[in-house]
């Protein structure tokens, strides 16, 4: 049962289904989706971890392997990437209660002025479903609020998404706002958008510039692997 | 089941219903005043018995005529010319039905040019810094053979835009002569595509064992009838409105059997026509109404084709400017001309000025490509890989420009908005904005594998990198590996038994491409020194 379940739980983040309504790349695939088969797992008391490793990121690897090879394309690793995302939630009171720890916390903010997120809401996705804890603090959001966030949760990282030439500016004055608060060094800054590049980014003072989503989970496991 | 061609819904038509009416006029007027001359005693003899006003013209060096044609003739030809014809193949998936009436496009190859441009990839280096290497594509122009004819329709075989094969090279081979050409073109042709074969005559005396090694492929006299594998196409009028003597005698010897056959002029608007729209649009319709007339006189219902290949000149050379923006408006011009008519239209795209692939000849060609199927010609010569004005032939510009129609083929399909398409769009809109990603993406994965997104240009390099040739090359080579369903041995050793004149390098015995169909020669030529 226990086989069946997680097994079938890897096919399902692989085919991107998300919930039982949804439609994967084989379209004879029906019965559950990714959620209700996490919940299935932990109502046959199959340990969160184990979810994790066998279902999750077994089904994950397989995506990343099909896409670099060309056989999947972003949708499809978005799909898989939304999936994963869901059944995190479910199981973030369990790995919270088992002691088991997300790979990074991240925060991530459209700046001041610019309400622009596709790019965001897509980075957001991606590294949930690589096992990112990710907290989304929205569109135009503040300074102020953004230094306040960082703070009182203290996250790993900061990314910050902006899509126009007038509100990448922003980005600058929130790293010197940090600086200001005696913040900078405990959060590791990473900047995107279509406007910034690695230029502006070294310019600013930011840790990191993302080309998009997948340049951003590389450079985000590049970060832990030398934490670790 | 023929094949699918596109059909255009609105084609787009630059003439009004009044336009074309004085076109009409002005054609009709011009079949009597000033009439044609005619050089070929056979068609002002047949003229003549109709009742055209036939007289004899004092001339030194040629026999020749002036015939006036009474429009009742141009009308009893129209009534009794075929409203449909069927372009056969040997697979007969591959055929073509036009109806004069429906703005069904087939895309179709051609047509024969003395050079054929090979393509080979040279290495250069950076000097300022000798890591960095490209690659330049070096393009060599060279007489055409009858093994670059074969590795031609193997490909054009496998160009899945494209419908109907004219030959696309001239074959000048050592061993090729006046009274084999016809039958080795044909054969060569035929026996490396399944698709429609259509070629002009060099010598009439060939006609009959060109038409005879049909009738053994297509399986006999009856079923050559019902599946005409092969057609021809003759300018039999010079612009300006002039019957030639050969072309006439053996466009009047192909009406006799009955095989499809497309009239075409080529008037250049500047030199052999008006340089006005208005001129050489009433001129080139009076040639080709001329040649259909004369085509039902001598027989009653043979099918023909309204061939049409204006062009404009350019007025640095006189030369054809089929890169000029008029040359396009000519042949939408023409396509409503024939459309009048009920006549299936032959007309021309995708000839471009350019000499070698490269940009210029990407814009000229999909710019007349784009326009004139968008008017709706049954049979559209959008001359795969010809370039440098109809003159130079690049087997690679051929690979290229079936990328160009696919897209072209993709932008006509039809619309899909309809009930069921807007009720799952409403569902889908109302589930995603109740997400907090608010993204369609997911959606996007059933469309993307059912083949109703728009593939991406197939020959687009990685970052910044330019390597449509590179890698156009690279799907040609494909295309040369991928096997070709040839003539059945049986058959093909009749053909070598019962025509004469075949080379015997045609007669292939398996299924190996010779070596020689996969590499060019090295006989550099220049262009210009080439006659036909």
């Amino acid at each position: 049962m226990t086989e069946d379940i997680i097994a079938a739980l890897k096919e399902n983040v692989i085919q991107g289904r998300m919930t039982q309504d949804d439609e994967g790349i084989d379209e004879s695939l029906t019965g559950p989706g990714v959620l209700e088969l996490t919940q299935a797992a932990l109502d046959n008391n199959i340990p969160a971890d184990e979810i994790i490793t066998n279902g999750i990121t077994a089904g994950m690897e397989i995506v990343g392997e099909r896409f670099n090879a060309k056989e999947y394309f972003i949708p499809d690793m978005l799909a898989s990437a939304e999936a994963v995302s869901a059944a995190m939630d479910i199981l973030k009171p369990h790995l919270e209660a088992s002691n088991i720890e997300t790979k990074g916390t991240f925060a991530i903010v459209t700046v001041r002025g610019d309400i622009h997120d596709i790019g965001k809401n897509i980075v957001a996705i991606l590294l949930k479903g690589s096992g990112y804890e990710v907290t989304d603090l929205g569109i135009d959001v503040p300074t102020e609020k953004i230094v306040e966030y960082v703070r009182e949760n203290n996250p790993d990282y900061l990314g910050l998404s902006a899509l126009l030439t007038t509100t990448m500016l922003a980005m600058g004055d929130i790293i010197e706002a940090l600086k200001a608060a005696g913040l900078r060094n405990k959060v590791k800054v990473l900047v995107g958008g279509a406007a910034v590049s690695g230029e502006y980014a070294r310019e600013i003072g930011a840790d990191a510039y993302c080309v998009d989503g997948f340049d951003a989970v590389r450079v985000l496991n590049t970060f832990q692997e030398t934490k670790s | 089941m023929p094949r699918e061609g596109i059909l255009i819904d609105n084609p787009y038509e630059r003439m009004t219903g009044e336009q074309i009416e004085r076109v009409h006029r002005a054609s009709m007027e011009i079949l009597v005043d000033p009439g044609l001359t005619c050089f070929n005693q056979k068609a002002a003899d047949i003229f003549a018995a109709a009742g055209a006003d036939v007289t004899s013209v004092e001339s030194d060096d040629h026999p020749t005529w002036l015939i006036k044609i009474p429009e009742k003739l141009v009308l009893d030809a129209l009534e009794s010319v075929p409203k449909t014809v069927k372009l056969g193949a040997r697979n007969p998936a591959n055929a073509l039905v036009m109806h004069g009436e429906e703005p069904r496009v087939y895309f179709i190859s051609g047509s024969e040019t003395n050079i054929w441009l090979d393509v080979d990839f040279q290495t250069y280096t950076r000097k300022s810094d000798p890591g960095i290497e490209i690659q330049v594509p070096e393009f060599i122009p060279r007489r055409g053979t009858v093994a670059d004819l074969c590795k031609s329709a193997h490909v054009c075989e496998h160009l899945e835009t494209l419908d109907g094969y004219i030959r696309t090279v001239n074959i000048q081979d050592k061993d090729i002569t006046e009274d084999n050409k016809d039958v080795n073109k044909f054969f060569a042709s035929l026996n490396n595509t399944t698709k429609h074969v259509m070629a002009g005559l060099t010598s009439l005396n060939q006609l009959d064992n060109v038409v005879n090694m049909a009738k053994l492929i297509a399986g006999g006299e009856e079923q050559l009838k019902e599946n005409p594998i092969i057609s021809f196409i003759t300018c039999l009028v010079k612009s300006p409105l002039q019957f030639v003597n050969d072309t006439t005698e053996t466009f009047i010897e192909i009406c006799k059997r009955g095989l499809p056959i497309v009239v075409s002029s080529s008037p250049q608007a500047g030199s052999t026509a008006p340089i006005k729209e208005a001129g050489i649009i009433a001129q080139i319709n009076a040639e080709v109404l001329a040649g259909i007339t004369l085509g039902q006189l001598v027989n009653r219902g043979t099918p023909v084709i309204y061939g049409s290949v204006p062009v404009r000149a350019r007025m640095d050379t006189l030369a054809d400017s089929y890169g000029a923006v008029e040359t396009s408006q000519y042949n939408i011009d023409c396509v409503q001309m024939a459309r009048f008519y009920k006549i299936p239209n032959y007309s021309t795209s995708g000839v471009c000025d350019s000499k070698t692939p490269g940009q210029q000849t990407s814009i000229e060609r999909l710019f007349s490509d784009i326009l004139v199927t968008l008017s709706g010609p049954q049979f559209l010569h959008c001359a795969y890989g010809l370039l440098d004005c109809n003159s130079v032939f690049s087997l690679l510009q051929a690979v290229l420009d079936d990328a160009h129609f696919q897209m072209i083929k993709f932008f006509l399909r039809k619309p899909r908005i309809d009930e069921v398409e807007i009720t799952d769009t409403l569902k889908q809109i109302r589930a995603v904005v109740q997400t907090p990603q608010k993204l369609y993406i997911k959606y996007i994965r059933k469309v993307m594998r059912t083949g109703e997104l728009s593939p991406s240009y197939p020959f687009e390099g990685d970052g910044e990198t330019d390597n449509v040739f590179a890698l156009a090359y690279e799907k040609m080579n494909e295309l040369l590996t991928k096997p070709v369903e040839h003539i059945d041995q049986a058959t093909t050793s009749r053909i070598f038994n019962e025509i004469p004149g075949l080379l015997p390098r045609l007669n292939r015995k398996s299924e190996r491409i010779p070596r020689s169909l996969l590499r060019g020669t090295s006989m550099y030529m220049k262009k210009g020194n080439i006659n036909d």
